[in-house]
């Protein structure tokens, strides 16, 4: 009796899972069409979809485990690798689009790293 | 640190001889055997005990995913409402960390918690440059990452 309300528990766990996932993902894809420049975008697409990923490679873990006794150590990987490497990426298209010159979307903000270098290259 | 985790081995292999089961379970119990006596000795052996750094490493952790979870609940919420009013820009933080290894975890944790961004680092490594959805309380964020991250990453590291 247990064992089978354990697993109905456990099911649920998959589908929330899986569906939280699904969820952030689209949230974030629709962040990336409505925030105004790269940089907000960026916000959105670092931030929900790694959380996204990371709930869906949990949901799959899970399932594999209850449906097939499988106890898969590439899924857990995966998320460790995407937590490490999607804020790198967001570093590197943020700064390489303020080196090309895409203005931050300001309303009469401040702009700390444009003041930075033109600070640098004033000095040389 | 590595004198420690080399002598836990080495009573963790002594634990599998000993009782001649070679199996992971038995390591599993020698290596557990050896934390207890590292921790009852740790008067005698140099350096402190390590497993200390070890839990300051999970905590870390544990507040990386707290934090990643209200970023997301934020840009989420951001996302659906009708007219968001964000009002981005780019402020520095100045830091006292001096590794690279240090800066670029502190880089990568402010990318993934709320409403912050790394875009740049100076070229003397002083300063990270973030962008931020709501420049305005720039400067409640910039005390929560000193007084969260910058904290937790120097208790690991130091």
């Amino acid at each position: 009796m247990i064992e089978t309300w354990i697993s109905i528990i456990l099911n649920i766990l998959v589908i929330v899972f899986i569906l939280g996932g699904t969820f952030f993902i689209l949230s974030a894809s629709i962040g990336i069409v409505r925030f105004p420049d790269v940089y907000t975008r960026l916000h959105a697409a670092t931030k929900a979809s790694t959380l996204g990923i990371a709930c869906i490679l949990i949901g799959a873990f899970l399932y594999l485990y209850l449906a097939h006794g499988i106890v898969s150590g590439k899924l857990l990987l995966a998320i460790v690798f995407i937590l490490l490497t999607a804020p790198v990426s967001a570093h590197m298209i943020g700064r390489a689009a303020h080196a090309y010159g895409v203005k931050p979307h300001l309303k009469n903000r401040r702009d700390a790293y444009q003041d930075a270098i033109n600070e640098y290259t004033e000095n040389q | 640190m590595a004198f420690q985790i080399v002598i836990n081995l080495i009573i963790a292999f002594m634990w599998m001889f000993l009782s001649e089961s070679y199996s992971v379970p038995s390591f599993i119990a020698g290596y557990l055997w050896g934390i207890l006596l590292l921790f009852l000795l740790r008067r005698f052996v140099p350096d402190t005990f390590y497993l200390r750094r070890v839990i300051k490493i999970v905590r870390l952790i544990l507040l990386f995913i707290k934090e990643l979870f209200s970023s997301n609940m934020d840009i989420v919420k951001l996302v659906y409402t009708p007219k968001p009013d964000v009002e981005p820009g780019i402020f520095e933080l100045p830091t006292e960390l001096k590794s690279n290894w240090e800066i670029t975890l502190l880089a990568n944790l402010i990318s993934l918690t709320p409403g912050t961004l790394s875009v740049a680092v100076s070229r003397d490594n002083t300063k990270l440059f973030i962008h931020a959805m709501h420049i305005d309380d720039s400067d409640a964020s910039i005390l929560s990452i000193k007084n969260t991250f910058e904290k937790a990453i120097m208790e690991v590291t130091r």
